[in-house]
């Protein structure tokens, strides 16, 4: 009599289980307390903060040297796999080329649906198809795709909802970038810094896709801005938006960074500033207006995009951000005002001898690109990249993947035609000089460094600091490993098999910490033996 | 609607007034840089290309892109039919003109490599030979007779530089870097580095073998960037004999 008895409890126990999921909603509220559910990756940093820090601390500097690989999921056609999965309850939500939603059982890596759509086939996505992932509000999902639409699923069986076309792609326009959900609304920007694009960031109504506002990430006539452009240059001045920003709830502000100006190599045409391209922008999300903007690399000749998540923290009453820019330095703003506060390098750079007291870049001379051409250090794939840098709020370090990898920098005369390569010349590596990088671990307030690991290949992955001490990172050889947060000495390591062009989360699966990553076409979930 | 069909319209106009010189530059130049010497993707100016050898094989290939890799493909109504023949007979104009049968005798280029040069003592030709340096078995379709010449000459002031072109990832380093390592147990080894990570190195060692280090096991790590372990063949060879040894060479082509 005992055993069913038990077996009922079992079912009993096994349909809350399963009703929880079958009914898991995920309000902004959710969303915007992460930190109370830890077990859960709930946007596309964990946190609107853009930290990449998880609270998870079974994975220690102490065991982690026993990790090992959960499951694999493999991708079903060879591309270049960029995503940050979601995890809601022991559920990731990926993406996959070259145009998939997929739900995986975190336990076992098993699909449990997908949802697939194929871009128009003459899209324009610029330099390898990715989609980098999702955002989730309510019962919904929504996913960019590389033909310029906004699209949003049913979070429990992937049955499209809606879907609203952002920008036309015969124009140059992706979306690769992972959306931003908070309050009612998505935020998506995009990609196209290299075809003539104009930039923009938009905000739709969650519910039903219709557009709430627009931000032009270059002012036309008669907006303040336009003035840093010469003649009609504004019109195909690039500054795409086409990584992730950060929220901060209390100031109503989205943070986001803007790509490279178009041409990019060559700015005879767009004399000027060129405003809002390499910058950070502070818009409310209720309006989508500027409410103030930095901008990193005035007049960008090298393609330095400031396109990373800015990392939120506080000092004390001081509410700050923190950007490791592509263009070598390490700067720290007040995120209240816009207030410039310090910058450092923090990467190999040739090309500026400092910042001066307001944060602008005191250039050297003859480093822009000519037709013979330049050499200049960071080169055009800058210090760092698109990867996320992470932030742990028990060592106060900011870990960044670092790029040490000159260019000869080549300016061209280049015409535009619509939707076509625009990029104004033409950059190459530099003969005999083998590309490097390392992992750095900087001073949150300063950009000191405060240890190394190295490389041996300049990194394209994004890193993730745990409450348990680690830091995990991926290598351009595809070695996932972890390093101890305080010191940056080699933990574990697990070879992959693939270059890996993504950033770590961490998760629950039934109370077991697991870490993902995308590596070659397989998604590698890590967890320590089961006890 | 109308702004789509609008841009729509002045791409394809813009596509069928376009020369094949434009459309290289618009669409092929950012990665396999203006002149075809190579950049993001692989140079085109080689004796031949890996994955097309006419007008037809290259067409087809830019129509369907290559999956697994970067290489996009190209829709009609990105570059029409003619366009796109075009454009293939510009890029195959790129490929160096290596002579199509050596005049010279052969025979005795390859005497020489054989007897006075030592070559298979390092090299591997068609399964015969010792894998210390570069297979040279289709290297007549890889490197054209100046490059040889020099190569053997003086073969520090060609060594292969696989990052001048850019790459988004140098998984496999493929420059034969010389490299010697100590272990903590006090081996001493010395070859060409095949591959390298964070972690670990793998060197093909004076026997051939490739030998599999751990950086943690080492004591020490050089890297003799821009040596060659091949000495030079300046004095070795007669100007007569190191034309031969050349033309040789350049007749060693892939038979598929």
């Amino acid at each position: 009599m005992k055993r069913p008895a038990l077996l009922v409890a079992a079912l009993v126990a096994a349909l809350v289980v399963t009703t929880a999921i079958a009914f898991a909603q995920v309000p902004y509220d959710r969303i915007r307390n992460a930190d109370a559910e830890p077990g859960n990756w709930l946007t596309y940093s964990r946190t609107y903060n853009g930290q990449r820090y998880s609270p998870l601390a079974q994975i220690t500097k102490d065991n982690a040297a026993r990790l090992q690989a959960a499951w694999v999921y493999q991708i079903s056609q060879p591309q270049k796999f960029s995503v940050s999965p979601i995890a809601i309850d022991g559920i990731l939500y990926i993406t996959e080329q070259p145009g998939d939603v997929v739900a995986l059982d975190g336990r076992t890596g098993r699909p449990v649906w997908r949802y697939s759509r194929r871009p128009a086939q003459d899209n324009r996505a610029c330099c390898g198809s990715a989609n980098r992932g999702l955002a989730v509000l309510g019962d919904m999902l929504f996913v960019g795709t590389l033909d310029a639409h906004l699209l949003a699923l049913d979070l429990h069986t992937g049955k499209l909802r809606w879907d609203v076309a952002v920008a036309d792609y015969r124009a140059g326009y992706a979306i690769t970038v992972a959306p931003l959900a908070l309050k009612d609304r998505v935020i998506v920007g995009v990609a196209g810094g290299e075809l003539g694009i104009r930039g923009l960031l938009d905000a739709y109504d969650a519910k039903t896709g219709r557009r709430l506002w627009r931000f032009w990430t270059v002012p036309g006539p008669g907006e303040p801005g336009n003035e840093t452009w010469d003649k009609e240059s504004w019109k195909t001045g690039g500054a795409p938006t086409w990584i992730t920003g950060s929220y901060d709830p209390q100031l109503n502000l989205i943070y986001w960074g803007t790509g490279n100006p178009g041409p990019d190599y060559n700015g005879d045409a767009r004399k000027g500033d060129n405003l809002y391209a390499c910058s950070v922008v502070a818009l409310d999300a209720d309006t989508g207006r500027l409410r103030w903007h930095f901008q990193f690399t005035p007049h960008d000749l090298h393609d330095w995009d400031s396109t990373h998540v800015p990392v939120l923290f506080d000092d004390g009453a001081r509410k700050l951000m923190a950007v490791a820019n592509r263009n070598g330095f390490f700067y720290l703003l007040d995120r209240t005002t816009g207030e410039f506060l310090r910058g450092v390098p923090y990467g190999k750079q040739t090309w500026a001898s400092g910042l001066d007291a307001k944060g602008r870049p005191l250039r050297l001379p003859d480093t822009e690109p000519i037709p013979s051409g330049r050499v200049i250090y960071p080169g055009f794939h800058g210090a760092t990249n698109w990867f996320s840098p992470s932030f742990s709020p028990l060592t106060k370090m900011l870990y960044v993947a670092v790029r040490e990898e000159p260019a000869v920098f080549v300016k061209e005369q280049q015409a535009y035609s619509p939707g076509q390569w625009f990029s104004g010349g033409n950059p190459s590596g530099v003969p005999k000089i083998e590309p490097t990088g390392s992992i750095r671990a900087l001073d949150g307030l300063t950009g000191k460094l405060a240890w190394e690991f190295p490389l041996k290949s300049p990194p394209w992955a994004g890193l993730m600091a745990t409450a348990g001490g680690v830091v995990f990172g991926g290598s351009s050889e595809g070695l996932f490993y972890a390093l101890d947060a305080s010191a940056g000495k080699p933990l574990w390591h697990f070879p992959t098999g693939g270059a890996i062009f993504a950033n770590p989360a961490s998760f629950l699966v039934n109370g077991r910490q697991h870490v993902a990553i995308a590596a070659g076409n397989g998604l590698f979930a890590f967890a320590l033996p089961e006890q | 609607m109308a702004r789509g069909l609008m841009v729509w319209t002045l791409s394809a106009v813009a596509a069928a007034a376009q020369p094949a010189a434009d459309l290289y530059r618009t669409h092929c130049a950012g990665c396999h840089g203006p002149n075809g010497e190579g950049s993001r993707g692989p140079a085109l100016k080689v004796a031949a290309l890996d994955r097309a050898s006419d007008v037809d094989s290259l067409v087809s290939l830019l129509r369907r892109g290559v999956p697994g890799t970067e290489m996009p493909s190209t829709p009609v109504s990105t570059v029409n039919d003619p366009q796109l023949r075009a454009l293939a007979a510009y890029v195959l104009a790129f490929r160096t003109t290596a002579p199509a049968a050596p005049t010279g005798p052969a025979g005795r280029g390859a005497e020489l490599f054989r007897n006075k040069g030592k070559c298979l003592d390092c090299h591997r030709l068609n399964g015969e030979g010792k894998p210390l340096g570069p297979d040279l078995s289709n290297i007549g379709q890889q490197r054209d007779t100046n490059w040889l010449r020099r190569a053997i000459a003086d073969p520090e002031a060609d060594i292969y530089d696989s990052f001048q072109g850019y790459r988004w990832t140098i998984s496999m380093p493929d420059n034969y870097l010389f490299v010697e390592a100590v272990t903590k147990s006090g081996e001493r080894l010395s070859g060409s580095r095949m591959n390298e990570d964070p972690f670990s190195i793998q060197i093909r060692d004076g026997a051939g073998a490739i030998r599999s280090l751990l950086k943690s096991e080492l004591a020490e790590l050089k890297k003799h960037w821009g040596k060659s372990p091949m000495p030079s063949y300046k004095d070795v060879f007669s100007a007569a004999e190191l034309n031969d040894l050349v033309a040789y060479l350049v007749s060693l082509r892939s038979t598929r």
